[in-house]
């Protein structure tokens, strides 16, 4: 599983890029975590809006931070 | 029923005599003098304004929740023309967005393949015309100020991007954008209406942080122009006797990057000491699309000659748009 969340770097951004660490290790999750920064990055996946979530290429969430809880939900966790 | 929803909602004319009750009878300070007049103004205003951001902000948030930005993307790529300009400007009211997003928005519209014009139509009409904004000119300046503001910002929206259109200059966009990456990718994502409310709660939270700052110099200003400004030099810089009234009005709301609550109580202020509605009208639209910030935002995406374009077209409609609001004030 890859996952990557991508974001400029702002306050929300960082929050759910930690809640997603905290996920992986509380589940013991097999995933690559990315974290997708750069604007040229960005605009190469087409995200619009920030922070988002990509699972396995598929976007969960865009244009909201997600905490803990929210990000199990998504994955089903 | 209207007046009702207005002087209780917008106006909050309980809230008006709550604090002149407390300024009166708690400091002892005459409404009538300056510092009390001052500190009236302020109390109320802060207030007013807050709890109005959040109650506009959750609601539009909320009915925005159903128009996301891919939504809009896949709806324009059927149009084009003047058709596709106008439905442009119409999303960009829908569609959520600030000038902080406005970078990868683009991007994807551009990348997206959506004509370049169209584009412009949706970033010039976004910011400008948002649905919040619009219902808060309704509330406190009435029904045909507000019509006045949005159907002038829209039309501006459709001209200039019409005319970006022609001019292609499809080549004045950074070549990064164009590169390949990923296809498309899948969207998956499902909300519900508890993800909804959320969604509004934290876009209430986002925006009172940003601006809250903005809404306390705009207060400020205010109640300066209300009450410490004398009339008379007011009148010399923005009134409806000096020519250059919207010039100065455009170029004083080039540096200032707030929203339409920042800019509300400073455009109260100026319309209750008389000066033009053209001109204040000037002054808002100006703060909110022509702002400096948000010009160093899109410098990372188009390349000067663009840029310039962009911001001559956005001044020369916002010029127009004073002027004739200054002339056909009367009719309001």
């Amino acid at each position: 599983m890859v996952i990557k969340v991508v974001g400029k770097g702002c306050m929300t951004c960082e929050n759910m890029y930690q809640a997603m660490k905290s996920v992986i290790e509380k589940h013991k999750l097999e995933a690559e975590l990315v974290y997708v920064k750069d604007l040229k990055d960005i605009a190469k996946l087409g995200i619009m809006r920030t922070p988002a979530l990509i699972v396995d290429n598929k976007v969960k969430a865009s244009g909201r931070g997600l905490n803990a809880e929210e990000i199990e939900a998504i994955l089903g966790l | 029923m209207f007046t009702f929803i207005s002087d209780w909602f917008f106006r909050m004319t309980w809230l008006y005599d709550g604090i002149a009750w407390l300024v009166e009878d708690i400091f002892g300070l005459s409404l009538d003098s300056r510092l009390g007049n001052s500190l009236h103004f302020f109390i109320y205003d802060i207030i007013k304004l807050s709890l109005l951001l959040i109650v506009l902000v959750f609601l539009v948030a909320y009915i925005q929740s159903y128009f996301p930005p891919e939504k809009s993307q896949k709806t324009l790529g059927k149009y084009k023309g003047i058709k596709g300009n106008t439905l442009g400007a119409g999303l960009g009211v829908l569609t959520p967005f600030c000038s902080c997003s406005s970078i990868p928005l683009f991007i994807g519209f551009t990348k997206a393949g959506l004509p370049l014009g169209i584009t412009f139509s949706f970033l010039i009409a976004s910011p400008l015309i948002d649905l919040a904004s619009v219902i808060l000119l309704a509330g406190i300046f009435g029904g045909q100020i507000a019509i006045a503001y949005v159907l002038s910002g829209a039309i501006l929206a459709i001209i200039a991007g019409t005319i970006i259109e022609n001019l292609h200059v499809e080549d004045q966009i950074a070549s990064f954008i164009y590169e390949r990456g990923i296809e498309a990718m899948d969207y998956d994502i499902v909300l519900t209406q508890k993800d909804r409310f959320i969604i509004a709660k934290n876009e209430v939270k986002v925006v009172y942080r940003r601006v809250w700052k903005w809404i306390i110099i705009g207060i400020g200003m205010g109640a300066l122009i209300h009450n410490w400004i004398p009339t008379s030099l007011l009148h010399a810089v923005l009134g409806k006797d000096n020519p250059l009234a919207v010039i100065i009005a455009i170029v004083v709301g080039i540096p200032m990057y707030a929203n339409i609550f920042g800019m509300l109580p400073v455009a109260e202020a100026l319309l209750a000491q008389g000066i033009g509605l053209g001109t204040v009208l000037a002054l808002m639209m100006s703060v909110t699309v022509l702002s400096l910030p948000s010009m160093l935002l899109l410098k990372e995406v188009v390349k000067p000659k663009l840029l310039m374009i962009f911001v001559s077209m956005v001044s020369i409609g916002v010029l127009i748009i004073g002027y004739l609001f200054n002339t056909i004030e009367y009719l309001f």
